[in-house]
Parts: structure tokens; sequence; C-alpha cells
């Protein structure tokens, strides 16, 4: 298998510090496309929260009387094959698709930071086990094995959470493993060890601040993937399930009425790109911000 | 030569092991009995009695598993439940289709993105380069599935210059093939792009050019070449990328393909297919990789003396 080195990904860093952050802060406030990207988060971070306030009604109550309305002053977007607002819709899936996003990287980072911290300190056996394990589920492209597991756990938004976390995991163990291979054996933690610290302790305050810079780029990143990839599977069908307002469903259903109704399919789509975008411009931020090495 | 390749081959054995062990394992953590699972709905208790005995469902697990890697190895993969066929069979009807889309998308692909990250390399921080990046970008966050639903509002739609969907003639590849595309190019543009840079710094470019050589031989024969070996990386990683989204493509375009054979069997719950389908998408994957540490060889032969 093609194999990437990952090691020098990171390397030990100044400690973190009041000074070092507001150096970064200045550093990914100069970086324009970034803070585009912050405050597109932003913005769909506040319409998740003040949905209700910002649309009034059920977002999934049909009223087949306005079925595939144009846009017009009363639903600025148009309505679907169901007459239900699209702006309405589209302002309650915000909320859907960053729980998702939030749900999903919480189990990559769960599940990958410790076993790849387990991974690249301990090595030997464990590090073996772990490997393979992570090779055979990197053999699968992520949005199949997401796809895999779907098709075990089922359809739902819980095991959409499930499925692309797990799918996210191995990435979360590479990465965290070749961090802690360039920096354990470096003198602080040499000199923890030599001075009896335990393990846990050496990994948790030595090891992890050092490995917290590509995690956070890689956080930003694995946000906008993982809406993509909740989008897709709401869009065959085996996502969230409606009438839930999920963006991909939206797209999914919209589908049959492409030719009298292309309106339908526009919105949802631009809503989701918009919402990629900015995580990936923020992540592109972040990297040349912490830890230019990283750029592409 | 010889070696570097069986050792690459060789490399490729743990992985597939592991495949057949989470596929194996994957039926069994599915809720109740197996052999209905495989069976399917409708399956008469004969029928189910049959796959158990079959798959040795009432023997030790190990044995089960020994049994399982008994039938991969002859390309036996079951039966489907949906439609009763041997599930090689129908994968190996729409495998041609899937490969299809795939490398045409994965030529379009590279025709438009090395050159773009060339260009874009070569005149670092020009409008021509902020096109390049921002297109980039724009292309790595757009879901593949509106894209291909746009383009056919557009072109099949509005225009009804194409096809909206199906198999047929060349006509019926170009929107599923720049859809897949689409999704990969950004990637190639922009590691094409870093590495040309990476390389365009280096002292055996600048010496070059103090020779007097053209600029065009500096940047093909000695930047771009220097450049390729990162590039096949992100060519054969970006293969899996486009497996997945050729899932969504082909259900877009209503394209005959392993991505739609795998959800079509999802939402059927035809278990023995999806188990199949996966493993090839799996095996389809590994393939790639081998055959990029193999160009890797060719490409620069310190990685065959190491």
């Amino acid at each position: 298998m093609t194999e990437i080195k990952e090691d020098n990904v990171c390397q030990p860093r100044e400690p973190l510090s009041a000074s070092r952050f507001r150096r970064n802060w200045a550093k990914l406030r100069r970086n324009k496309a970034a803070l585009v990207g912050a405050v597109l988060i932003l913005m769909y971070v506040l319409s998740a929260l003040l949905a209700p306030v910002l649309f009034t009604g059920n977002p999934s109550a049909p009223n087949l009387i306005n079925s595939l309305e144009t846009p017009t002053l009363k639903n600025p977007l148009g309505t679907d094959e169901l007459g239900r607002s699209i702006l309405g819709r589209i302002i309650y899936g915000s909320r859907i698709s960053l729980l998702i996003a939030v749900g999903v990287v919480s189990v990559g980072i769960v599940l990958g930071i410790p076993l790849g911290l387990v991974s690249g300190y301990y090595g030997g056996k464990i590090d073996f086990s772990i490997q393979r394990v992570t090779d055979t589920l990197l053999a699968f492209p992520g949005f199949l094995l997401a796809l895999a597991l779907v098709a075990v756990l089922g359809v739902g938004f819980k095991n959409t959470v499930i499925s692309i976390g797990i799918s996210m995991v191995p990435m979360y163990i590479r990465l965290v493993r070749g961090c802690v291979l360039s920096v354990r054996e470096e003198d602080y933690v040499e000199a923890a060890r030599a001075v009896g610290t335990r393990d846990v302790i050496i990994l948790i305050r030595h090891i992890l601040p050092n490995v917290m810079v590509p995690i956070t780029v890689q956080t930003s990143l694995s946000m906008g993937m993982a809406i993509l990839f909740a989008a897709g599977l709401g869009f065959l069908g085996i996502g969230v399930q409606p009438p839930t307002p999920e963006w991909g469903t939206m797209l999914g259903s919209a589908r049959s009425y492409l030719f009298h109704a292309p309106h339908v399919a526009t919105f949802p789509g631009i809503a989701i790109f918009l919402a990629v975008l900015s995580f990936n411009l923020l992540g592109d931020g972040l990297r040349d911000a912490l830890d230019p090495r990283f750029k592409i | 030569m010889l070696n570097y390749l069986i050792k690459r081959l060789l490399s490729t054995v743990p992985v597939l092991i592991g495949i057949s062990l989470l596929l194996f394992f994957m039926l069994r953590m599915l809720p109740g009995d197996p052999a209905q699972v495989l069976a399917g709905q409708m399956a008469t208790p004969e029928e189910i009695e049959n796959i158990r005995h079959q798959l040795g469902l009432d023997r030790p697990i190990y044995e089960q598993y020994a049994v399982y890697l008994n039938h991969l190895a002859r390309f036996d993969l079951g039966r489907s439940a949906r439609t009763q066929n041997p599930v090689i069979e129908e994968i190996w009807a729409r495998l041609p289709n899937t490969i299809l889309l795939a490398v045409v998308a994965i030529s379009l692909a590279c025709l438009f993105g090395i050159p773009a990250g060339i260009i874009s390399a070569v005149r670092p921080y020009s409008w021509i380069d902020y096109f390049v990046t921002t297109t980039a970008l724009f292309g790595m966050s757009m879901p593949v599935f509106w894209l291909g639903l746009m383009l056919v509002v557009v072109f099949s739609v509005i225009l009804k210059w194409l096809p909206a969907g199906g198999t047929g003639g060349w006509q019926h590849v170009i929107l599923p093939s720049f859809t897949l595309a689409a999704f990969v190019v950004a990637f190639i543009a922009r590691m094409t792009r870093s590495t040309m840079l990476e390389t365009l710094s280096q002292d055996f470019t600048t010496t070059a050019r103090s020779k007097g050589l053209k600029e065009q031989t500096v940047i093909v024969k000695h930047a771009l070449k220097n450049a390729l070996i990162p590039i096949i990386t992100v060519i054969g990683l970006q293969f899996g990328l486009l497996l997945g989204g050729a899932v969504l493509t082909e259900t877009v375009f209503a394209w005959p393909g392993l991505g739609r054979l795998i959800v079509d069997s999802i939402l059927a719950r035809d278990y023995p297919m999806i188990q199949g389908t996966i493993h090839i998408f799996g095996l389809l994957y590994i393939m790639v990789n081998l055959a990029v540490d193999f160009i890797y060889a060719f490409v620069d032969p310190r990685i065959r003396y190491d």
C-alpha cells in the first residue's frame, strides 16, 4: 500500500502560551480567506441557534397547495414538492448538519486520538495491531466505509454520525501517531520518563499539546468532510430520513422534480457548498497560520 | 526491481486478510440469524437451512471463516438475496461501467489538473494562480451530486445538448465523467502547484536556468519530473475519492455501475451483494495503490534500490 511519510509532520514546538496564541491569532486575522470562512461558519451557527426566530412555523409541515412554487417574497427560495418553505428547511437543516459534523468529529477525536497516542508511544505489538486495523479501514475510501457501516447499523441521524465518525477514526490515528513518533524521543519526554512520571501523564501533559496543531487543522477540514458525507448519505436515502430537514435528503427528493422545478435542487446544494467551503477555508487558514509546513 | 515488486505485493496480504475479517464479522454483527439475513426476507425455511449448511454457520466461528475464505478464493461471493443471481455475475456485469467512468474521469482530472497546477506554480500570486487555487478550493467543497444535478439542469434541461442519464453512446459518458472529474481535479491541481513550487525553488532548477536552458525545458524536464512522485501519489489516493464519488454520480445519472448496485443493495438489505460489492471496491483500491507503487519504481529508481 502507498504509505505517506508522517514523521516530521509535527515537531516539538514552544509551549502554548498567551503570546503564542496572540501571534497565531494575528496571523489568522491577516488571512482573508480564513476570515471569510470563520464569518460563514458563524452565520451557520447563528442560523442553527436562532432557527425558530428566523423561521416561524414548522419546516416539516406539508402545505400541498403551495407545492413547487418558484421564489416569491413570501417564500424567498420557493417551496418544495410538499409546499414547505425551502429557506425554512435550509435554516433548520443547518442545525442537523452542524450537529452531525460536531458528532462525527467527536467520534473521530474520542477514538482516534487515544489510539494514535498509544500506538505511537508504546510501539511494538500494540502499534502493530492498531496499525493493521487502521490499514484495513484505510483500504476503503472514507465514504464507502461510511456506506458499509450504514448498511450494518441502519439509517437515521445517530447511525449517520457513528458511521461517518468511524470512517474518520483511521485518519486521526495516523495523524496523531505520526506526531507522537516525532516527539516521543525528545529531551523533555525523556526527562519526564526519567523522573518517573506515569505514561498517562506524559501522554496527556507532554505529548498531546504537541499534537494539537495538526488536530485543530484536521478537525476543521473533517467538519466540512462530515457535512459532505452526511449530505451524500442523505441524498442516497440512507442517511437522515425525511421529513427531517437535512440538506442532502432535500436534494435527494428534489431530483425527481429537476425538469419542472430546478430551484428545489439549487438552494440546498448552495447551502452544503458554502458550509463545506467555510470549513475548508478556515482549515486552510489555520494550517497557514499555525503550521506552514502543512501547506498544500 | 523484482524484489521490490514482490515485497509490495506481499504487503497487501495483511490488508486483504483484514478486509475479509472485517466483512466476515460485518454480517455476524447484524441482529438476527446470518442465514436469514443472507437469504433475504422472502426465503423459505429450506433455503435458509441450505445457506446455513453451505456457509458452515452451524460450525465453530474459525471454521466458518475458513469456509468463507475458501469461497472468496474461488470468487464465490454467494447469491443475491434480491435477484438470486450469483453476486459475482452481477458485479462483473457492472464493473466495466464503473471502470470506464473512473478512467475517463481520472484522465480528465489529470488533463486539467496537472497543467493548471503547473501554470499556477510558475506564476505564483498572479491572477491566474488565485484563479486556479480558488477554483480548486471550490471544487473540493462542492457536493458531487449537486454538481451533477446542476449540470443536468444546464446541459439537459435548458440547453438540451446531452442526455440526463443512462447509458448508450459517448454522449452519456460526458456529464457523469465531468462531474466525477471535478471532484478530483481540485486535489490534483493543488498538489501539483505545491510540489512544483517546491521543486522550482530547488538548487537543481537554478542550475538548469543558469546553464541557459529554455524555461519550458526547466519546467518540464527538471521541475515536473522531480515533482511527479507526490503527484502520482495524490492521483492514486484520489482514486479512492473517485470510487466514493462514483456511488453518488452513478445515482445522479442512473449509470448502471457498482456504485448504484451497492446503493440499491443497501436499500433492499441485500447483504450478500453489499458484502461482495464492498469486497470488490476494496480490492480495486488496493490494486490501484499497488499500481501506484509500481509506477514509483519506474519514475524514481531510488525507490526500488531502497
